[in-house]
């Protein structure tokens, strides 16, 4: 019954690629200008590009499709669902129809828009997360917000929250796992019964797990605090971040692939 | 014979990238009324093979009988087992989350079907078996005890249904000198006036040598010992330096001396046995 | 120097009550030195250290460290340069997804430039043994590994006193021993002082001073021989005797003549020579 042991936080893997050595913020920025175009895309060339765009990127980056398509595959049925609320509700011209269902070529044609949207966008964050360390993610959040510093966005809080949350998650799962056991050996049961019942049952887990992390957080803050932790003012950073050329290039070809995608109707 | 561990292993993540072999071919047999020590390192399965015993995880490999039943080809036995076995886990106060003790230490009987009216007798035997009194203790918030308190009701709550054998994950880890004995002195109860099966693990050998009536030794996934403490404290003591275990200060004491080349015995156990066979060299000596 | 004078320190219950946690400490901790604070559950341990880098602060009384005094809001930060703290539970105190990140911690709250930072990371990293683990993430390390990064961190700070409260309770044999050896070391080598908080009475006879805690008041303050010479006082404040020296006062009791403060196995093992 080992419930957590799968899963891993920001599912990084290290390879020495060109992808990799890519400065984080530029990735950033990469992915939120890919999701972007895909919503502003409206024509199947448009998309053929973006995909062999993203095919091109993964290849770089050397990490096997498999791990890749992991990540798809527990937003499979949301793709689903959506193709199929799209088939059955859009009017227009049927072409099929099922006792009371009519499926139209507008419904068809929306959906699978609507699914290749969804499959790009989980494909472009997991090429984010898999070549970009937890660390070099958060970094670059951190300096990329903190242009925002003007409008008081806490750039540097937002990041020390992320910080935490990674490293924290996996020993919180920990945990959690360790309570689920505890009170199983105590009898507990969490498989039957109905809604009501079921939700009750957790409170033994819910409880205890929280008066833990509170504790934890009150002896993080306590040790932030013995080693002159005092916010994000006069801070250093361990690890520099810096553009070089090649980042130059890799934002401009994709600039350029992406104003192709979005400008080239047929 | 009560517990039967026959050719088992265990393998966390199996069929993963990133699979850990934690137990690997365990045979162990348990009888009603031992008092077994497990001591190891951080990491040699120990805390697997208790999650194994009382049905907690399923081996990956092997098989695991209670009264000679395979306790993994019917999963509706598993409650009646956990009943029979119970767990006490690390830091078991972690897990604590009711209002009061005597709710806390309900839960357990609750859930395995003990009628209301009779939680109360349960509940009083129970911390009564821990040596804590019902009255002044029932309303109590868990979370006011002191550690040593805390780690008893952990206990009354594990004792509350009723099980046979009791296993114990280091009880006394990061307990003050007082509150550890106390404690001790509590699982000696357990085991010499409530007659329970007892098995503990622990990294105080001092405590291991004296209650322990038999010890098993393991590493990297695998028991590499398995007998009376006075045997492996007389014949494997420099595999257990090898593996960088800790021997009681007096166990060790007569060990060096015996390398020096004095006829002491060696496998000492306790301070009462040390001073009695060195007075008993010293006066020979006098002669 | 450290230097408490005439330190109290009352905390407020949830009934509103005031209780003392520390009551008139007087104490003074010099450059160099490797003391042990021992004490039943309760007795003060933690809030006396949690004074020393101005994480409390005194309710009468005044805590200096090198002659900076901890109320000073300005040079707590230069104190808390100066003293590293180790805390019980090793996977509540490290901040950072990675080894060479949390140690570094410290620094970037310091503002120390990053080519400096990196030199002092590896500096530490080594004293502490673990280069090899600079890039593992926190929760894949034993208890005693992750013990040896938050040592590391303060190290980084370059901190002249490293206090550790009860540091290896959660640890198995192997780690305790491995973190009281680097510690041992630290004092000898860097002559970094250590105030070293401990339930082990046999890791408090590895010590040169011992500072005994009851009730919030220091009620010995000597060299462990003569501490635990007094092992029906240490019984009494709920405290014991290392098992080696329970030997030694057993047979000093049946007659044998030899010390009944012996603190370790080789000493024994010295005296026993002498009659068999």
């Amino acid at each position: 019954m080992m419930f957590f042991r799968n899963i891993t936080i920001g599912q990084y893997i290290y390879r020495d690629s060109i992808i990799h050595k890519l400065d984080p913020r530029v990735k950033i920025i990469t992915v939120i200008l890919i999701i972007t175009t895909i919503f502003l895309v409206n024509s199947w060339t448009g998309f053929f590009i973006i995909g062999f765009y993203l095919f091109i990127n993964i290849s770089l980056a050397k990490v096997h499709p498999k791990f890749v398509l992991k990540g798809i595959k527990p937003l499979l049925f949301i793709i689903s669902f959506t193709l199929l609320i799209h088939f059955f509700t859009t009017p227009g011209d049927i072409i099929y129809r099922i006792w009371i269902l009519n499926i139209t070529r507008e419904g068809i044609h929306r959906g699978l828009f609507i699914s290749v949207r969804l499959f790009y966008l989980i494909l472009s964050t997991s090429w984010l997360t898999l070549t970009t360390s937890p660390i070099a993610l958060t970094d670059g959040i951190e300096k990329l917000l903190s242009f925002l510093k003007i409008i008081r966005v806490p750039a540097h809080e937002i990041a020390m929250m992320m910080t935490i949350a990674l490293r924290f998650i996996p020993t919180l799962m920990e945990e959690t796992e360790k309570i689920i056991k505890a009170q199983i050996a105590r009898g507990a049961d969490f498989e039957s019964g109905n809604l009501v019942k079921r939700i009750q049952n957790f409170l033994p887990i819910i409880i205890p797990l929280f008066i833990n992390a509170f504790h934890r957080a009150d002896d993080l803050a306590i040790a932030m605090e013995a080693r002159c932790y005092r916010g994000g003012e006069g801070r250093t950073h361990y690890r520099q971040l810096s553009i070089n050329s090649i980042d130059h290039v890799f934002i401009i070809i994709t600039l350029f692939i992406l104003i192709v995608s979005y400008l080239w109707v047929v | 014979m009560f517990i039967h561990l026959k050719d088992v292993s265990y393998t966390y993540n199996l069929n993963m990238p990133f699979e850990t072999v934690a137990l690997k071919g365990i045979n162990l047999k348990v009888n009603r009324g031992e008092f077994i020590g497990i001591i190891g390192h951080t990491g040699c399965g120990k805390t697997t093979l208790l999650q194994l015993l009382n049905g907690l995880i399923e081996p990956t490999k092997g098989q695991i009988f209670i009264e000679n039943i395979d306790i993994h080809k019917n999963k509706k036995k598993l409650k009646e087992i956990r009943k029979k076995i119970g767990l006490s886990f690390q830091y078991p106060e972690n897990q604590f989350f009711e209002e009061n003790i005597f709710k806390e230490i309900a839960f357990g009987p609750k859930n395995m079907g003990v009628a209301e009216e009779q939680l109360v007798q349960s509940v009083k035997k129970s911390l009564q078996m821990v040596d804590m009194d019902y009255q002044s203790f029932k309303d109590r918030s868990p979370f006011s005890l002191s550690g040593g308190e805390m780690r008893r009701v952990a206990i009354a709550s594990i004792l509350a249904i009723d099980p046979e054998v009791i296993i114990l994950d280091e009880p006394t880890a990061s307990l003050d000198p007082q509150s550890c004995s106390k404690l001790l002195s509590v699982i000696v109860d357990l085991y010499q006036k409530y007659h329970k099966t007892i098995i503990m693990v622990s990294h105080n050998m001092e405590i291991m040598a004296k209650l322990a009536r038999r010890i098993i030794v393991m590493e990297k996934g695998e028991i590499i010992m398995d007998d009376t403490p006075r045997n492996i404290f007389q014949k494997s003591i420099d595999r257990l330096e090898d593996i960088g275990l800790s021997l009681p200060q007096v166990t060790y004491t007569m060990y060096k001396l015996k390398k020096i080349g004095k006829p002491v015995s060696s496998g000492i156990l306790t301070v009462e046995e040390a001073k009695e066979e060195i007075l008993k060299l010293v006066n020979e000596n006098k002669k | 120097m450290i230097e408490f004078k005439n330190v109290t320190h009352f905390y407020n219950t949830e009934q509103n009550e005031k209780i003392a946690s520390l009551s008139g400490i007087n104490l003074k901790i010099h450059k160099g030195d490797f003391v042990a604070i021992i004490g039943a559950n309760g007795s003060g341990k933690s809030t006396l250290v949690k004074h020393i880098n101005g994480l409390l602060l005194p309710s009468k009384g005044e805590v200096l460290v090198e002659n900076l005094n901890t109320r000073d809001m300005e040079e707590v930060w230069n104190i808390r340069k100066q003293v590293g703290m180790v805390f019980q539970n090793p996977d509540n105190q490290l901040i950072a997804t990675t080894v060479e990140d949390d140690i570094a911690f410290g620094l970037e709250n310091i503002g120390i430039k990053a080519k400096e930072m990196g030199e002092r990371v590896d500096w530490a990293l080594n004293i502490v043994g673990l280069n090899g683990l600079r890039n593992s993430e926190p929760h894949l390390l034993s208890g005693g590994q992750k013990q040896r990064v938050v040592i590391a961190g303060a190290l980084a700070m370059n901190t002249s006193y490293l206090i550790l409260d009860e540091p290896t309770s959660m640890l198995d044999p192997k780690g305790r021993k491995n973190i009281l050896e680097i510690v041992k070391d630290l004092n000898k080598k860097e002559s970094i002082t250590i105030v070293y908080i401990t339930q082990f009475m046999s890791e408090a006879a590895q010590f040169d001073k011992i500072f005994v805690l009851d009730k919030g008041r220091i009620v010995l303050e000597d060299s462990p021989k003569k501490v635990f010479d007094k092992a029906e006082q240490l019984l009494g404040l709920s405290l014991e005797v290392p098992q080696i020296t329970r030997l030694a006062r057993e047979l000093v009791k049946s007659g044998l003549d030899i010390p009944g403060n012996i603190l370790n196995e080789d000493e024994m093992v010295k005296y026993l020579c002498l009659y068999i």
